[in-house]
């Protein structure tokens, strides 16, 4: 007879990584939708060593440029939006696919959700996707989203966001976040932006203007390198039975 | 070696079908006409009971023969198949409701070397979720191997409970609570 394995139980608020808490009530949507039990930590097995590949799976060239997806441009300021995605040792991660979606320059999502009285753009879906190359990096062509108000709180206002998703090396290393850009003002009043405990953590999200990517009458560059590894679930303290 | 720190995680929002649903990834792992097709679906709840109409389920998990198309997994003696990746994802628009149509994956090795249950791993994403929940679901008609896996062994019957589908005509129900009574296990991996 085998010995039964025991499993650590740890409380969410407790763990230490960069990543928010389950529950933080400034995000109002959190308050129903935490799971509230204690996590039960799962070591490594060969389930949790893997993860999807996307391998060859369809991409098409428009997939990274979301100001070529219908017949005409969309309204707004374009951008490109250029970047890494590393290891947390450093080592780039090639073949990766980098999953975006955004608002469009009014601030508006092309989604049935979203009934905000801001004009919608025929020109603009706002869903991309592209693979990492060689060296770890993305490169999409796409529009500044503009900034839109939500019903969190009184007179609650997004910071302009782009979403990412990310699969990393294995199932633990799945990664779904926002990209800021430098210099909002809304930044201060964003339970989400602040639901990241830590200022140097939520600096990771916020992508740089950079000249160099910046193309001459064309398009402003911002950049945004992305890290990803095992969600750091290190307990302060471990849940116990009795 | 110095560590770079990670970035952080945001809830991917109400919007998130936009780039993850109306993509190429979908909820079909094998064709419908697969002999060993099975459907899994559930409804993704809110502690008060209310489906999460804007959420999205993700399934990642091994092929019948028990391998993962993934470089770590390189055991060469359970092959590989053309076709099938292993992972699928599913929005709850339709009033919560998640589905897939898979098959059912093979057995896998603990971190001990003793076989775990066929399962499927399982992430849930929604606005008001700042980072991915991650859970497992096992099979009702695998009682000896539920009974002898390491990860359902370790957990309290009613823990447990939450894990293992159920048979519901011709699909395997699998509800999904994130909160209060008969909440679902979480898992932090």
């Amino acid at each position: 007879m085998q010995p039964e394995t025991a499993l650590a139980r740890v409380v969410d608020s407790a763990l230490t990584g960069v990543d928010p808490p389950l529950l933080h009530p400034d995000y109002v949507s959190t308050r129903l939708r935490a799971p509230k039990e204690p996590l039960v930590v799962l070591p490594p097995s060969l389930s949790e060593l893997t993860g999807p590949v996307y391998g060859d799976g369809p991409l098409s060239e428009t997939d990274a440029d979301l100001t070529r997806q219908h017949a005409g441009e969309p309204l707004g300021q374009r951008i490109v939006l250029r970047g890494r995605v590393l290891g947390s040792d450093g080592k780039p991660l090639r073949g990766q696919l980098v999953e975006i979606w955004q608002a469009n320059a009014a601030g508006r999502y092309d989604h049935v959700v979203d009934t905000w009285d801001a004009p919608l753009d025929p020109n603009f879906s706002g869903g991309g996707r592209c693979l990492t190359d060689d060296d770890g990096a993305y490169r999409f062509v796409t529009v500044m989203p503009g900034a839109y108000p939500w019903g969190n709180h009184p007179n609650a206002w997004r910071p302009r966001h782009i979403h990412f998703s990310l699969f990393g090396r294995a199932f633990p290393e799945r990664l779904v976040t926002q990209m800021y850009f430098p210099g909002d003002p809304l930044f201060p009043f964003d339970p989400i932006f602040n639901s990241i405990r830590d200022e140097q953590a939520r600096q990771q999200l916020v992508s740089e203007f950079d000249l160099a990517l910046t193309t001459p009458d064309w398009a402003l560059g911002f950049r945004f390198d992305i890290v990803l590894g095992g969600r750091e679930a290190t307990p302060l303290e471990e849940a116990h039975d009795d | 070696m110095t560590e770079l720190a990670l970035t952080p995680s945001q809830t991917a929002g109400p919007y998130l079908t936009i780039g993850l649903i109306d993509g190429p990834i979908g909820n079909r792992l094998v064709e419908g006409s697969d002999p060993r097709a099975i459907r899994i679906t559930g409804v993704l709840l809110d502690g008060a009971g209310d489906p999460v109409t804007d959420g999205m389920v993700e399934i990642w998990q091994a092929n019948a023969a028990g391998r993962f198309a993934h470089p770590a997994d390189d055991r060469e003696d359970r092959l590989l198949e053309d076709g099938f990746w292993g992972f699928g994802r599913s929005s709850t628009a339709d009033g919560g409701r998640f589905d897939f149509v898979t098959l059912k994956p093979g057995r896998v090795p603990w971190v001990d070397g003793r076989l775990q249950a066929p399962h499927l791993l399982v992430g849930v994403f929604a606005r008001g979720l700042l980072k991915r929940v991650a859970t497992r679901m096992y099979f009702p008609d695998e009682e000896a191997a539920n009974a002898e896996d390491p990860v359902l062994l370790a957990l309290e019957p009613a823990e447990r409970t939450t894990l293992v589908a159920c048979a519901e005509d011709d699909a395997l129900r699998f509800d999904i609570v994130l909160q209060g009574t008969g909440q679902t296990t979480f898992f932090a991996v």
